[in-house]
């Protein structure tokens, strides 16, 4: 029986009523607009005149950071001649390879399925057993985005360090002494650094790490830190996908701030702080 | 209090069609209630399953309006006035007859996962924090909505290859059983194809028992497969100490 | 359609695959026999997957002074004596160590929290001590899904969704059984040398009920017309917790365990009755003011205080289920319930709607999802519903054969272990207990049997002309129409009071349906055609219904289960007897048996070590 619906395959056969193509919609633009975002925001680090558009003052785009830039990187074809280059493939990696990406990516671009109980193109399936085999390497990432958890809050801490002869005309922080103060990029960039740590620390393969990887009972009776830090882990596991999509929205904001106030779009307010700790701030910052 | 509308498919292994059905409709009702009083009014022979009536045995899984859900458990108020209600039987097992399906193929796949075997000398006091997480997996009805979900079955038809969700919550109830003695990993990735899951999660979304099945059950399992065989540092250092 | 059978030998056949059932194929495969389980459902769906409060067993783990002797005490006196004394002896010495062993299959109970990790243990009505071995409130599902996985790994053959409709016998002995595939409709063979069945129990013959499907009576009527004795088919228990509304979820059991946890029943004005309703041979162990119980129920409730150290006595809404029912009804049939009669179960007021949720979380989704009530914000509406038969197949207790050789009960279709009235948690216990000695000693008999008993083709045409017989059928009835009617019948003639006239009429009733169950039609064919199999089961359920009826109108007096109107309260002579139901000719014939009575010796130390008081054994014997 040719119109059986029962047996009927094929992409976007089902007899769901609701708009399930939404969610698959929303991720395509959700994830389409950031990657075009980041790789433009990537390619482009400079300004026309040579000024920084990844800095500004102490603040410094979590997409440069750290940053590196190397005589042999202005070899490269000039598009690719960014410092991003040097930082980028870790965080893409690790979000790339992710638990929680992989699915959302899996549904909404290779439709495998576009959503529950709905058809999908029958071509040839070997899920993550050929060439998405690939992602069991995620352990490796996190291990790396371990380390930009640090970075990105110390950077944070950096950007309480305020030039004292101001911003320099490449949008540098200028020669000279430093003192403690607070912006509006400031906080954006430590909230920045305290997401990416709740979704980094409640990662999957972390989770398998400190306890999920023994059976129990050893946990409890014989590693009782770790079974402590399964639970904090688990904790956040349970909000991965929020973690991941507010943090990689926060990156991009917090690009985005920086590059609005190099470019003089944005004003960024701030103050002074505890101007009586300004000479140890001299102190701090005095070599730069 | 009115009438309500469901269309039901009616057939066999060898095809069939769905079939209109209007029925009074009483307070409270579920697709269940209707099922059973179109059994009683109209059509006797209308095949379905269940037994308890209170989403407890898993026997009355079926395709409710497209998903996968159990009859017990969806109430008629859920749907609009007027609305016609389509009732399937779950689409990735071959029909029996109706809306019974022929699952044995679930049980096979049982059959092959080692059962539990306690360590030697086991003292069986443990504490509840470490039940718990035993005891999610074990809240298992086996609906096997789940395995009617998953596009690996429902789609690709890897009946030979993969275990689907179902089987993986077990396996983990005993591989994270604390006093079990036995190692499935090997049986995960080779016969039981996990790699083949790509975690979308639609089991997930689908299971009436709330088990968390990618997150606590798929995943970490697929960490441990990791642990053996992809992770370079990981395999040499169980060399090193032997294990 | 094809008469053609298929066919099977096994040394036993067990027929059911709830928690007795899977119990005794595991052990009689363990014993060397090959061992074939057949069941109407799917594997692991039997009605046993429903129970909730737990599996009783003297574990001891949380109240030191649990002892099998309290726990045999407590059972004797929840069923009132009624109880072939030396089952629920063997039930209550044997029960720890079959908990003990689930757990060592793979069953992860509950855990106490003193640092121990021991098997947790909860309140029930009835039991004097902390005792039922708990998994939230889905035990029933840990039970069998521990016995399956142990099974289908232990070499059983497991032939699903598959009805017997007759066993067969070869002169007096038992040959095997005959039944059909649900799914194509085709007969099957057994040839066994022994069969247990273990088919659970009665409730879809009651229109409000708390039981599967599955429960239409199939193994008392079976063995009844194969020639085995029932007994104690009057004592049927009814829950006094089940929903009443909406209509569709009526009778769905309401866990014991809301009262477990602090739930109150309330009338429509307010008051907390159960302190009204407190029965001689309990009283002294309940509490007698409001105030009273809730100091125990914040002692031991909430603080987790030990029970052996606090002074105050338990609230009266933990009674047996046959005192409690009995209250529910009498202030709903004195106008104090709701509009859809029932009354109040409040936790509400009680405890914190997270402890709520993590105390009872199927009870909560239950009432979210079926009956749109938050069961942490209001009282949920309860009323009395079919739940559990105590009488059954009459077994030998060491080895639970019946009187036909060969032919071996247990579970809920086996009688004698509960007397007149079964507490919480004895049924899972008793499904593992005597489930293990069923299997075991049908596998003994098996294994002396050098041949396999003879079956006779002339009987299995008759059987096929007999199954078949609906589809012959022109314009008869559908069996739907007709299981209405018998369940209202039923409920009217046999429910939870009774009185000659009432049960009179009902006989007639039952008459005048046999009559019409004859002309039963069933439309379609014999594949998967679930009101051809309501036809086959309507014979099963008009034999069990009249054979309730008829041990109902004997037993003059009221015990547990069995409530009569005109005669209220314990009889001397009754006290003493149990009705035994058979097959005569074409007829039922009653008669009354001396019920085996607790031997002295025991008897005595009981009283000496207090914990059974001679007062409460004189009035049970009717002799106060
Ligand atoms: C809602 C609820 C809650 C309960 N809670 C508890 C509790 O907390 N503690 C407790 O101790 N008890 C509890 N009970 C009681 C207990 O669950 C049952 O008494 C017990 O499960 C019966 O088990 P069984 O093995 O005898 O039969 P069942 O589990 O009823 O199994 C019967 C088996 O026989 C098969 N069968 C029947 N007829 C045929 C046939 N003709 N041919 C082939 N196969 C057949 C069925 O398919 C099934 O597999 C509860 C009962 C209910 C209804
Ligand atoms: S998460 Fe894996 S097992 Fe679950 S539905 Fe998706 S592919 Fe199937
Ligand atoms: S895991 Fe959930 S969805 Fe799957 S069979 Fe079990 S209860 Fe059903
Ligand atoms: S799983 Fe998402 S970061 Fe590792
Ligand atoms: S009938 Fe048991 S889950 Fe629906």
């Amino acid at each position: 029986m040719a119109t059986d619906v029962r047996t009927q395959k094929g992409l976007g056969v089902t007899l769901r009523k609701d708009p399930w193509w939404l969610e698959p919609l929303f991720y395509q633009c959700l994830f389409g607009g950031f990657t075009v975002y980041a790789t433009w925001a990537a390619l482009n680090p400079y300004g026309p005149n040579g000024q920084h558009y990844y800095e500004w003052g102490p603040y410094l785009s979590p997409m440069f950071s750290p940053f590196f830039n190397p005589a042999w990187l202005h070899k490269l074809p000039a598009l690719l001649a960014t410092p991003a280059l040097l930082v980028l493939w870790a965080p893409a990696g690790f979000r790339g390879t992710c638990y929680y990406y992989r699915k959302a990516y899996y549904r909404s671009v290779f439709l495998d399925p576009p959503g529950c109980a709905v058809g999908e193109p029958c071509a040839k399936y070997e899920g993550e057993t050929k060439f998405f085999i690939f992602q069991n390497i995620h352990r490796y990432f996190f291990y790396v985005a371990l380390i930009f958890i640090f970075i990105l809050s110390w950077d944070a801490v950096l950007a309480l360090m305020w030039p004292i002869n101001g911003i320099g005309p490449d949008n540098g922080s200028a020669e000279g002494p430093k003192q403690f103060g607070i912006g509006v990029g400031t906080l954006v960039m430590a909230l920045n650094a305290y997401l990416l740590g709740g979704y980094t620390l409640g990662c999957h393969a972390f989770r398998h790490l400190v306890g999920g990887g023994l059976d129990f009972l050893r946990v409890k009776k014989n590693h009782p830190v770790r079974f402590i830090l399964w639970r904090f882990v688990t904790k956040l596991n349970e909000r991965h996908m929020q973690w991941a999509l507010v943090s990689m929205l926060w990156v991009g904001f917090t690009d985005f701030y920086i590059r609005m106030c190099a470019m003089g779009v944005w004003h960024d307010f701030h103050i002074s702080l505890f101007p009586f700790l300004n000479s140890i701030g001299h102190v701090f910052g005095g070599s730069n | 209090m009115g009438k309500v509308h469901l269309r039901v498919y009616r057939g066999n292994s060898e095809g069939g069609q769905l079939r209109d059905y209007e029925v009074e409709a009483e307070e409270g009702m579920v697709v269940l209630d209707v099922i059973h009083k179109i059994q009683a009014t109209q059509s006797s022979d209308l095949a379905c399953r269940w037994n308890c009536k209170a989403g407890k045995c898993g026997s009355c899984s079926a395709e409710i309006n497209g998903k996968p859900r159990l009859m017990c458990m969806t109430r008629m108020n859920e749907f609009k006035e007027g609305e016609v209600i389509t009732v399937m039987p779950m689409k990735t097992f071959p029909l029996m007859k109706d809306l019974a399906t022929d699952v044995s193929w679930n049980y096979e796949v049982n059959k092959k996962i080692p059962p539990f075997t306690p360590v030697e000398g086991a003292v069986w006091q443990w504490e509840q924090e470490d039940a718990d997480r035993v005891q999610e997996f074990r809240k298992c009805i086996e609906c096997f909505l789940c395995q009617d979900t998953c596009h690996v079955l429902r789609d690709h038809d890897k009946m030979t290859k993969f275990a689907g969700p179902r089987f993986f919550v077990r396996t983990a109830s005993l591989e994270m059983h604390p006093l079990d003695a036995l190692d499935r990993t090997e049986l995960l990735k080779q016969e039981h194809g996990i790699g083949l899951c790509n975690i979308t999660k639609c089991c997930t979304e689908v299971c009436p028992e709330s088990i968390h099945i990618t997150d606590n059950a798929i995943i970490p399992l697929k960490e441990r497969v990791v642990d053996k065989y992809y992770d370079p540092l990981r395999i040499l250092w169980n060399k090193i100490l032997g294990k | 359609m094809s008469d053609s059978y298929q066919s099977f030998e096994y040394d036993v056949l067990v027929i059911g695959a709830g928690g007795a059932g899977l119990r005794a194929a595991i052990e009689a495969s363990a014993a060397g026999c090959k061992t074939g389980l057949v069941c109407k459902s799917l594997l692991g769906k039997a009605h046993t997957v429903m129970a909730e409060g737990g599996i009783a067993a003297a574990l001891a783990t949380v109240d030191s002074r649990d002892s099998w002797q309290q726990h045999f005490v407590d059972s004797m006196i929840g069923g009132n004596l009624g109880n072939h004394w030396r089952m629920a002896q063997i039930h209550a010495q044997q029960a720890p160590d079959r908990v003990r062993e689930l757990e060592k299959w793979g069953a992860v109970f509950d855990r106490t929290t003193d640092g121990k990790g021991n098997i947790n243990v909860r309140h029930f009505g009835g039991h004097t001590y902390k005792r039922l071995a708990h998994v939230g409130d889905r035990t029933g599902l840990e039970l069998i899904r521990t016995l399956q996985d142990k099974g289908v790994h232990s070499g059983i053959d497991v032939h699903m969704e598959c009805t017997i409709y007759a066993l067969l016998k070869d002169g007096d002995r038992i040959a095997g059984a005959y039944g059909y595939f649900r799914e194509t409709g085709r007969p099957v063979l057994f040839k066994a040398k022994s069969v247990v069945v273990s088919t659970g129990g009665i409730g879809k013959l009651f229109f409000i009920n708390s039981n599967s499907w599955e429960c239409a009576g199939d193994g008392f009527a079976l063995s009844y017309l194969a020639g085995a004795e029932l007994c104690d088919m009057e004592y049927i228990q009814f829950h006094p917790t089940g929903m009443v509304w909406p209509p569709s979820v009526r009778g769905i059991l309401i866990t014991e365990g809301v009262r477990g946890e602090g739930g109150v029943l309330k009338n429509t004005k307010g008051e907390r009755f159960m302190f009204k309703y407190i029965p001689p041979k309990y009283q002294g162990k309940y509490a007698e003011t409001e105030a009273e119980a809730d100091i125990w129920f914040k002692k031991v409730v909430i603080d987790g205080v030990k029970e052996d150290t606090v002074t105050e006595r338990k609230p009266p809404e933990l009674m047996s289920r046959d005192v409690v029912a009995r209250a529910l009804w009498n202030e709903i049939k004195e106008g104090r319930g709701t509009e859809h009669g029932g009354v109040f179960l409040d936790i509400a007021t009680r405890r914190s709607a997270e402890d709520i949720k993590k105390k009872l979380p199927s009870m909560y989704h239950q009432f979210k999802q079926l009956a749109d009530v938050d069961i942490t914000k209001v009282p949920m509406e309860t009323g009395p519903t079919c739940h559990y038969m105590m009488g059954g197949v009459k077994v030998d207790p060491e080895t639970q054969m019946s009187n036909v050789p060969g032919l071996f009960a247990a579970g809920e279709c086996a009688a004698g272990m509960h007397g007149s009235n079964r507490l919480g948690g004895n049924s899972l216990s008793d499904l593992v207990v005597f489930g293990k000695l069923a299997g075991e000693h049908a596998a003994i008999y098996a294994k002396k049997l050098k041949d396999f008993p003879k079956v006779d083709d002339a009987q299995l045409k008759g059987l096929n002309k007999e199954m078949n017989q609906p589809f012959e059928n022109q314009n008869g009835e559908v069996s739907y129409k007709i299981l209405a009617n018998l369940q209202h019948i039923m409920e009217k003639g046999a429910g939870m009071f009774r009185e000659e006239p009432t049960m009179e009429q009902c006989l007639k009733d039952l008459e005048g349906l046999k009559e019409r169950v004859k002309k039963v039609t069933a439309e379609g064919n014999r594949m998967f055609n679930p009101g051809w199999h309501v036809a086959l089961d309507l014979r099963n359920m008009l034999a069990v219904g009249e054979a309730i009826v008829r041990a109902a109108k004997e037993r003059k007096e009221s015990r547990g289960g069995h409530t009569r109107t005109d005669f209220t309260g314990y009889s001397k002579e009754f006290a003493k007897k149990r009705v035994v139901v058979r097959k005569k000719g074409a007829g039922m014939e009653v008669i009354r048996e001396d019920l085996p009575q607790i031997p002295k010796e025991l008897e005595e130390e009981l009283v000496n070590a207090h914990m059974l008081k001679p007062e409460i054994l004189k009035q049970l014997r009717g002799e106060a």
